[in-house]
């Protein structure tokens, strides 16, 4: 199941864009049957990049954010989308200080993402570790997968 | 519409293996922050997987080098089905141009960001010197 990119009204209506995606995951399940993984070419367009994971009975989210402690990010969720929010610090609170290179970014992020599938809001769960940001989503009890006995006649 | 003042993603740059190195993956080039003030050299990298035991940080004759490496997957666990990120060791490698006192290198890691004091030695400091007239 793969989300999609939101483009944008214009080019969402473009039958040929339509196309075009069916082409890129085509060729995504080229690569994987002959790499073992996904192409990493899923690029963001949105901070932060997120790896979303399923088992059997969670959907997991996982998000880089370094830098970026538990109060400082802000999780909703409903139960087809996650919205993850907030602001990351970059300042480093010191006086009188000359910068020799500035590559850290700060600055806020608001991004919502699309679940492809049902979950259990009650029971979601988010954690930080070590810059990594992990939401555990149980999944709905109609979405999971049921196991059908054959009987042998 | 964009938020100018929101985040853009900086896609991770991967850093070119000098050598072979002892554990498979990808080594990413982490964003770093470098600043001084008058008593140290302070930098600041981001490295989101690693915790501290994960660092480690080497000076050797004026050359600094930073790594990290994440707690490593478990082999079953939940299957990927969208990806925009890898997960992957750091590194990185600096030439400081200061004298550093090595002996009272510092150094922190919190929420993935790995945050290194090196304190000038006496002799970098900057002295003024007073012009004789004559």
């Amino acid at each position: 199941m793969a989300l999609f990119r939101w483009r944008g009204p214009f080019y969402e209506n473009l039958r040929g864009f339509r196309e075009l995606d069916r082409l890129q995951e085509e060729v995504n399940r080229l690569y994987e049957n002959f790499y073992g993984r996904r192409p990493f070419s899923d690029s963001a367009d949105v901070f932060p990049a997120v790896n979303v994971s399923e088992d059997r009975d969670n959907l997991y989210v996982n998000a880089e954010l370094p830098g970026v402690g538990a109060k400082e990010v802000d999780i909703t969720v409903e139960e087809d989308s996650l919205t993850i929010r907030g602001i990351r610090k970059v300042e480093p609170g010191f006086e009188g200080v000359s910068y020799h290179r500035r590559e850290r970014e700060g600055g806020s992020f608001n991004r919502k993402l699309t679940l492809p599938t049902r979950i259990v809001t009650e029971k979601v769960e988010a954690e930080t570790k070590d810059g990594i940001l992990t939401v555990t989503m149980p999944k709905a009890e109609e979405v999971k997968p049921k196991t059908i006995e054959i009987k042998v006649q | 519409m964009i938020n100018k003042k929101e985040l853009q993603v900086a896609g991770k740059k991967e850093a070119k293996a000098t050598g072979e190195l002892t554990q498979a993956g990808p080594v990413f080039i982490p964003a770093v922050d470098i600043f001084e003030n008058q008593n140290a050299l302070i930098l600041i990298a981001d490295m989101p997987g690693v915790n501290s035991e994960g660092v480690d940080i080497h000076l050797k004759d004026n050359e600094f080098t930073i790594s990290g490496r994440p707690k490593k997957e478990e082999k079953d666990g939940p299957a990927l089905i969208y990806t925009e990120y890898e997960s992957g060791g750091f590194l990185r490698s600096f030439t400081l141009s200061n004298v550093i006192d090595q002996a009272k290198i510092e150094a922190s890691m919190k929420d993935g960001v790995l945050k290194v004091t090196l304190p000038k030695a006496e002799s970098a400091k900057p002295r003024q010197i007073i012009v004789q007239a004559g």
